[in-house]
């Protein structure tokens, strides 16, 4: 568990995002308390409240005075957003990079997607 | 009894000589000869409220600058002063000052118990000596480790002696708790058991807590701070997130391995055929993380274990003598 290459913290937020975004956390949802989150993970407390701080920052949960930290309305649909952008730079583009390594053209792997999405509708 | 405010430490210039002794020179005459240094000019501070790692190699001086704490040694020359967070100028020097010492709990290796008293006897005597001991803590631990009063501590093994320690340690709920070398002879789930416990103690009764550890791999994600001494010195006294910025690893083919490292320091390097694996100095950039994304070049963090060996090798030790006084001083400068 988080043996990523990014500090800590941000490896803890971006499980958290993943979460939200995959609804396995739902909005209002209550996550984790620093405490619970830092002896389950058997980490530093004040490493897991960074992750959670910077979280709130972005919009992501919120703090309810003495009740701990909620998924903040709308988290999900903003993730989406954000993530759907960074798609094309971070995930697709490195695959394309790699097509034309192999020497793989573009309407291959447009006949290969236009194969895959009708074999899975038929599916 | 309201929860006291965690204990910060700090040494200035801290010198502690063993072993001074005076000899007879062949014409008769005598001078005096210090056997052994184990501080040499030592520069800390520990910030309260913080779990600190104290790792450094075998003879580095981490018992004797924790037993400094604690006050179980006073130095030859130097400052030590311990004391509550929020105003470091009224902090005190442990040394025969009840005041401190009583607020400062070292667990030392398989020490500070009655050996040939029934168990009981020591923790009636922590119970008197610590002002916040918590003794249904301390007896849900002693359930936890499976140690039973009735036994003699000397009738317990090497891993179940330590065990005693870290209950003493916890239960003491010491505003300054340091664990020095308390997990050896326990076994892994007793070790993990025990990680587990100074965690969830920690955040539910804020304090600081210094530990010192061989087994950097299976501790270094509990430290918010992290001290290296190295023969004596402060080698590093930083954030244990800024040490993670000190170094990062690059793998994939050899060609685009070097053109991403560029002329940054290189601290290591491993060739695999055509695959390298180098290890630089410093932390990565988006720029680098980008390029090293496109050109299928793998990105690693440089885990504190092999951090710690490159920092304290005596090799490195010997190529970077002349600028370790400046390091040293850098480093506890915070």
């Amino acid at each position: 568990m988080f043996d990523g290459p990014e500090p800590l913290y941000v490896q803890i937020a971006q499980m958290i995002r993943s979460q939200v975004l995959a609804g396995e956390l739902a909005e209002d949802e209550q996550v984790m308390s620093t405490t619970q989150f830092a002896t389950t993970f058997r980490i530093n407390p004040a490493t897991a409240a960074k992750a959670f701080a910077g979280l709130v920052d972005e919009g992501v949960l919120y703090k309810r005075r003495g009740l701990g930290m909620f998924v903040a309305p709308g988290a999900r649909q903003r993730l989406l957003e954000h993530d759907r952008t960074a798609y094309f730079d971070d995930v697709l583009a490195p695959a394309l990079a790699q097509a034309a390594v192999l020497g793989i053209s573009d309407d291959e792997i447009v006949d290969h997607i236009r194969h895959r999405s009708t074999t899975t509708e038929e599916s | 009894m309201t929860a006291p405010a965690p204990f910060g430490a700090r040494l200035d210039d801290v010198v502690v000589r063993f072993g001074r002794q005076r000899r007879v020179t062949r014409d008769g005459g005598t001078y005096r000869e210090d056997a052994s240094t184990a501080l040499d000019g030592a520069n800390l501070t520990v910030r309260p409220g913080t779990i600190t790692g104290v790792l450094g190699r075998n003879g580095a001086g981490k018992t004797t600058m924790l037993s400094l704490l604690a006050a179980y040694r006073c130095p030859t020359s130097g400052r030590v002063a311990v004391g509550p967070e929020g105003d470091a100028d009224s902090w005190e020097d442990p040394w025969e000052n009840p005041w401190v010492t009583a607020n400062v709990q070292l667990v030392s290796e398989g020490g500070g118990v009655q050996d040939d008293e029934k168990l009981r006897e020591t923790l009636r005597y922590y119970a008197d000596l610590r002002p916040h001991w918590d003794a249904d803590t301390a007896e849900r631990l002693l359930d936890l480790f499976e140690i039973s009063t009735r036994k003699k501590p000397n009738a317990l093994s090497r891993g179940k002696r330590s065990a005693v320690g870290a209950v003493l340690g916890l239960a003491s709920r010491a505003p300054l708790t340091i664990f020095d070398e308390v997990y050896l002879g326990m076994d892994a789930p007793t070790r993990y058991a025990f990680y587990d416990e100074i965690l969830a103690d920690y955040a539910a009764h804020p304090r600081t807590i210094l530990l010192s550890s061989h087994l950097v791999e299976e501790v270094e994600r509990l430290f918010e701070d992290v001290v290296v001494l190295d023969r004596g010195r402060v080698l590093l006294a930083e954030t244990a997130e800024e040490m993670a910025r000190r170094g990062f690893s690059l793998t994939g083919p050899t060609m685009a391995v070097e053109r991403l490292a560029g002329d940054r320091k290189v601290l290591h390097r491993q060739q695999l055929g055509g695959t390298v694996q180098v290890t630089l100095e410093g932390a990565p950039d988006d720029g680098t993380r980008a390029a090293a994304r496109e050109a299928g070049v793998e990105l690693g963090h440089l885990p504190l274990q092999d951090l710690f060996v490159r920092l304290t090798d005596p090799a490195a030790h010997r190529a970077t003598v002349a600028g370790r006084d400046a390091d040293a001083s850098r480093g506890a400068g915070r």
